[in-house]
């Protein structure tokens, strides 16, 4: 501790552990871009991109290559401010929110007991749920700044249905800050260690389906995923907002959306799967094994919403924009209603 | 530290209130307005209100905001045009008003640690969400239920108003 109030290796841990955060979030960036479209290859009975490295993994690495060399082009009439600030809007929000994602047990190295995650504050999904919200700006900046119709169309689209499906995302959270008692993620995670009925993993996905559901359904058009890829619906608006964008600017969109993917499937992980917890395991027995394994099952769960948000994409067509403002406002918000009311009342029986 | 802060986040408010009012373009004005905001939620963190400036990240922000900008992109305003002459009365009322809303501003920054008492850095975690939570439901429950009667008037009306049905076009 010196005068400051804080000591020099907590400052370098913190550090230490943003870094590592950022690279493993860029680097399976990397390699969602290369599976995203061999999985759409596999579902479609084609090959895929197999030419750069092993399987094609490099692919990756060849896009990024292709766009750092490719002319950077600002449309006339685009307000140059705002044009390259957009990207960034997209891009730093999404990055940032990782931080307060547990991704395993405390780590206990050298007497320090450090825990896995980059900040624990006690209101860690309103952090999460604030940073979200921001993510709209980026695209619908992107959209006006464009100076194009076709980029405004796909950023009006983008805000309606961000600020629509926020509150079915929010609302559904609540459930689960009722059984826990807490906003803080860790301890939502700790909540769901152990077991239900002796053999299921007490995991909220068991205690609040419907939360479940309508969170899911949610998160798929907070990222603007397929089947809720309006904002962005080739048929109908060419690109959606980053038709004008060219160059590194399109590619921080590109990551700043692969990125909050990322994000979400972690969240859904800690919010509904138990987070770390490998069921039927004590990981805080273990010791450093206690804390791999936890790693290694977060991954896991990560891994498997990843896949499940490519699956649906090449799976399920695209809805029409007022179907989905319908669902948004008249099925997931009262559905969302109803499980706030249901856990209420489940929790009034059992106490 | 904390000082430090405190200064990044006030002139950054002040800054941003101040660009906000002058700059021409609504959009521009629009983004100022969030940053103002922003700036604001780091002075509630500052003082050790974490549910504040979340909240106000989400709801002005992140919420009451987006509607702004989108209402103002779909209007596409144009660059604000210079008031025509004749409007002297406004602005001296302006000017009235500002000079009064200066002096209780002074009055207040005056008495302030007199009347409020000195903000302490010994509370980091007064306004976490349970202590919130517990004033809200046991001391403050009467205008809780009482702001909730009238949130719950303003759905109402706002269904009412959206769901009456127009003559339909032949």
């Amino acid at each position: 501790m010196n005068e400051l109030g804080f000591a020099w290796i907590d400052i370098g841990i913190l550090l230490l552990k943003i870094l590592v955060v950022i690279v493993v979030n860029l680097v399976i960036l990397m390699i969602m871009e290369w599976a995203e479209r061999r999985v759409s290859a596999f579902i479609q009975d084609r090959l895929g991109p197999n030419r750069v490295g092993p399987a094609g993994l490099f692919q990756a690495v060849a896009d990024g290559i292709k766009f750092f060399f490719k002319e950077e082009v600002v449309p006339t009439g685009a307000d140059k401010w705002l044009y390259t600030f957009a990207p960034l809007l997209v891009l730093v929000p999404a990055l940032m929110t990782f931080a307060a994602i547990p991704f395993g047990t405390t780590l206990e190295l050298f007497g320090r007991a450090e825990p896995l995650q980059i900040v624990d504050l006690n209101i860690g999904f309103l952090y999460i749920f604030a940073l979200v919200s921001l993510g709209v700006y980026g695209v619908v900046l992107g959209g006006w700044a464009s100076n194009s119709k076709y980029p405004f169309l796909g950023g009006l689209r983008a805000s309606a249905q961000m600020i629509s499906y926020e509150l079915a995302l929010g609302m559904s959270v609540i459930g689960i800050v009722m059984i826990t008692g807490s906003l803080r993620l860790s301890t939502i995670v700790e909540y769901q260690n152990g077991l239900l009925l002796g053999f299921l993993p007490r995991w909220n996905v068991f205690l609040q389906p419907l939360a479940f559901i309508t969170f899911l359904v949610a998160a798929f058009a907070e990222t603007n995923r397929l089947p809720f890829d309006l904002a962005e619906a080739e048929p109908e608006l060419v690109g959606g907002y980053h038709t004008e964008y060219s160059s590194m600017k399109f590619a921080m969109f590109f990551m700043g959306e692969y990125i909050a993917l990322i994000t979400t499937s972690a969240l859904l992980t800690t919010l509904f799967f138990g987070g770390w917890d490998f069921p039927w395991v004590d990981e805080k027995a273990l010791g450093i094994w206690g804390v791999l394994l936890s790693i290694a099952a977060f991954a896991l769960k990560t891994g498997f919403f990843l896949f499940f948000f490519l699956w649906v994409r090449w799976t399920i067509p695209r809805f029409r924009f007022d179907q989905l403002m319908r669902i948004g406002w008249k099925v997931l918000i009262p559905l969302a209603l109803l499980n706030i009311v249901l856990t209420g009342a489940g929790l009034l029986f059992v106490h | 530290m904390i000082p430090i802060l405190f200064f990044f986040f006030a002139g950054l408010a002040i800054a941003s209130a101040l660009l906000m009012v002058t700059h021409k373009n609504p959009v521009y004005c629009a983004i100022f307005l969030i940053i103002t905001f922003f700036a604001l939620a780091g002075l509630y963190f500052l003082l050790g209100a974490q549910f504040l400036s979340v909240v106000q990240v989400i709801i002005y922000a992140g919420a009451i905001m987006v509607l702004f900008v989108f209402v103002i992109m779909l209007l596409n305003l144009s660059e604000e045009v210079r008031l025509p002459a004749g409007r002297r009365l406004q602005s001296g009322f302006g000017i009235v008003f500002a000079a009064i809303l200066g002096v209780q501003l002074l009055v207040i920054a005056a008495a302030g640690t007199r009347v409020f008492g000195r903000l302490s850095g010994d509370t980091p975690v007064s306004g976490t969400v349970e202590r919130l939570g517990a004033a809200l439901f046991s001391t403050y429950l009467y205008p809780f239920e009482i702001a909730s009667v009238l949130l719950l008037t303003g759905i109402v009306g706002a269904i009412i108003l959206g769901s009456k049905k127009l003559p339909k076009e032949q």
